[in-house]
């Protein structure tokens, strides 16, 4: 446990001491800060309209017309962002030579990896965290749900984890980071959009698709239900990603 | 200390190390002699857990290689050729991560770092960048980071390679005043580097033994005879011939302009030789002992010494 600490404390400040973390995390929020703008700009001018029809008033719901939406355009800015926090993680000790002196100090394969892991956890919070602040505001001067809202980031979270686990797999693959974002990327935007072909397959294979997509999880949570199955799925995707990873690391150095 | 038996390791086809035996002292200092892939940083890297052995034990500090691997890298400390550098950190940022992951307690930390410092004479650099010191610099910060956890044994491998002449001599200054207090193995190419710093020596060649011991028992093993190798101005048949009518002269050999005069043990010549020398004005520009290391270790890497 003290050695995962150590290696996510190296961790998150070599994210620091290079321009990554600021240009990643200012890059993030001017995203999401225009995306969140441009849905309440587009709210106010709908409630305006649904307003003068009793029937119409009674569904403005800020949680659906801004939040939801809000929470998918940040999905897929994640899948920019992922590949960029995970891309050096591996990949950079392996080019600097510095893998030969975590793995000939008393550390196991899986502290580094979790150290590393956990390290890019903390930036996925701290990044989602200053998003939420934006939230605020519409809490300030609204009254959107809370629920909705809390699963929303939940989902964001878990599912943010997942693309770090995959992007530390595709990391621990090579010593170039361009290859190892490119790589992630191409991947988690496969997995978020997988559910396409399955609205015109069928059977089995249909619901096999659809499972393994990205989007088809979050889609509940965006909405305020807290599914034990969708949690289980992000859960046991980063898991796997993690176990790949440590498979690579341990067998480059037995061969 | 060390003691490696039967070492063999095989990359797919390659065997990079073959059937590798040799036993390091405590307290000394050990180099690993022999020319480019001649499987100096492989051996290495089995010993400091970095690669398994496809065949053959490995001890250091009385743990086994293979079997104990935490207990062998904590009382290690391991300079690799590439230096393992952070280079985003501060000298003693870094060092302070390496005392972390080599499990130096808490309360002993900033003390070993401290100390790591002070041995390495990094004073004036601790808290600088470590992209932004030079090159002598960062291979002192590779030698602290080594023995920042106050390791038994010590591996450097090539640890003055790339650095200028002062440098180099600063280095190997470091490394010997490290000696008693850890043992130490380190690998080069360059044999001066063995007969400065060293008390004994393996010499490996593709991978193979060819000699290992104390610099003593090497040089008298294989001196089985004595003579010289002297540098002419112009070596010849004429030279040689002169050389070869001096009493006891049994062999004289030319090679270019060096000539190698040989006698039987027990007798020394040196003088006659350069007494000739200087009387026939032969412009001497050299003249050393035949059959020291140096010629072994050349017999070594031109292939003519069988193992």
């Amino acid at each position: 446990m003290k050695n995962i600490w150590s290696l996510m404390k190296k961790e998150i400040g070599a994210y620091f001491s290079s321009p990554i973390a600021y240009v990643v995390i200012s890059g993030f929020l001017l995203l999401v800060g225009y995306f969140f703008y441009s849905l309440v700009l587009w709210f106010n001018a709908q409630a305006m309209q649904m307003a003068q029809n009793p029937y119409y008033a009674q569904q403005i719901n800020i949680n659906e017309m801004v939040f939801s939406p809000l929470f998918h355009n940040m999905s897929i800015i994640l899948i920019l962002v992922a590949p960029l926090l995970t891309m050096r993680l591996l990949a950079e000790e392996k080019k600097s030579g510095t893998d030969e002196l975590l793995y000939t100090s008393p550390l196991s394969v899986g502290q580094i990896i979790l150290g590393k892991y956990f390290a890019a956890l903390v930036m996925l919070a701290a990044m989602l965290g200053l998003t939420a602040l934006l939230s605020i505001f519409a809490f300030a001067f609204g009254n959107p749900e809370i629920a909705p809202w809390l699963t929303g980031y939940l989902g964001l979270f878990l599912m943010g984890a997942t693309f770090i686990a995959i992007g530390l797999f595709f990391s621990s693959l090579t010593e170039n980071q361009i290859v190892a974002a490119f790589l992630t990327f191409v991947t988690l935007l496969l997995f978020l959009v997988l559910n396409w072909v399955a609205s015109s397959g069928s059977g089995t294979w249909q619901s096999v698709l659809s499972y393994l997509s990205f989007s088809q999880h979050f889609e509940d949570m965006t909405r305020g239900i807290l599914d034990t199955k969708d949690v289980v799925y992000y859960l046991s995707f980063s898991f796997f990603g993690i176990f790949l990873a440590h498979s690579v690391i341990q067998s480059r150095r037995w061969r | 200390m060390i003691e490696v038996q039967g070492l063999t390791k095989k990359y797919g086809e390659l065997v990079a190390v073959r059937d590798l035996t040799f036993k390091v002292e405590p307290g000394r200092i050990w180099g690993l002699l022999g020319p480019n892939a001649a499987g100096k940083t492989t051996t290495m890297r089995i010993l400091t857990g970095y690669l398994p052995a496809t065949a053959g034990q490995a001890t250091v500090a009385g743990f086994d290689v293979f079997n104990e691997p935490d207990a062998v890298k904590r009382s290690i400390g391991y300079l690799p050729e590439v230096v393992p550098l952070y280079l985003d950190m501060t000298v003693s940022g870094f060092l302070g991560f390496v005392a972390e992951i080599k499990q130096v307690p808490a309360a002993k930390r900033k003390a070993a770092v401290a100390r790591a410092v002070e041995s390495a004479g990094l004073k004036d650099v601790s808290h600088r960048l470590i992209k932004n010191i030079s090159r002598g610099f960062k291979q002192r910060v590779g030698i602290a980071q080594a023995i920042i956890h106050d390791p038994k044994v010590l591996v450097l491998d090539e640890p003055t390679i790339g650095l200028d002449p002062a440098q180099i001599r600063e280095i190997r200054e470091l490394i010997k005043s490290l000696r008693g207090e850890h043992t130490i193995l380190l690998s080069t190419h360059i044999l001066p580097e063995v007969t400065q710093v060293c008390d004994g020596v393996v010499i490996i060649n593709e991978g193979r033994l060819m000699a290992s011991g104390s610099l003593e028992e090497l040089a008298a093993s294989f001196e089985r005879k004595d003579g010289v190798i002297l540098k002419l101005r112009r070596g010849g048949a004429e030279e040689a011939a002169l050389l070869r009518a001096i009493p006891g002269v049994e062999k004289v050999s030319a090679e270019g302009n060096e000539l190698r005069v040989e006698w039987s043990r027990g007798r020394d010549l040196r003088d006659d030789v350069a007494r000739l020398a200087l009387d026939k004005s032969l412009g001497i520009q050299e003249m050393r002992s035949l059959a020291s290391i140096e010629d072994l270790y050349m017999k070594v890497v031109s292939g003519g010494l069988e193992p």
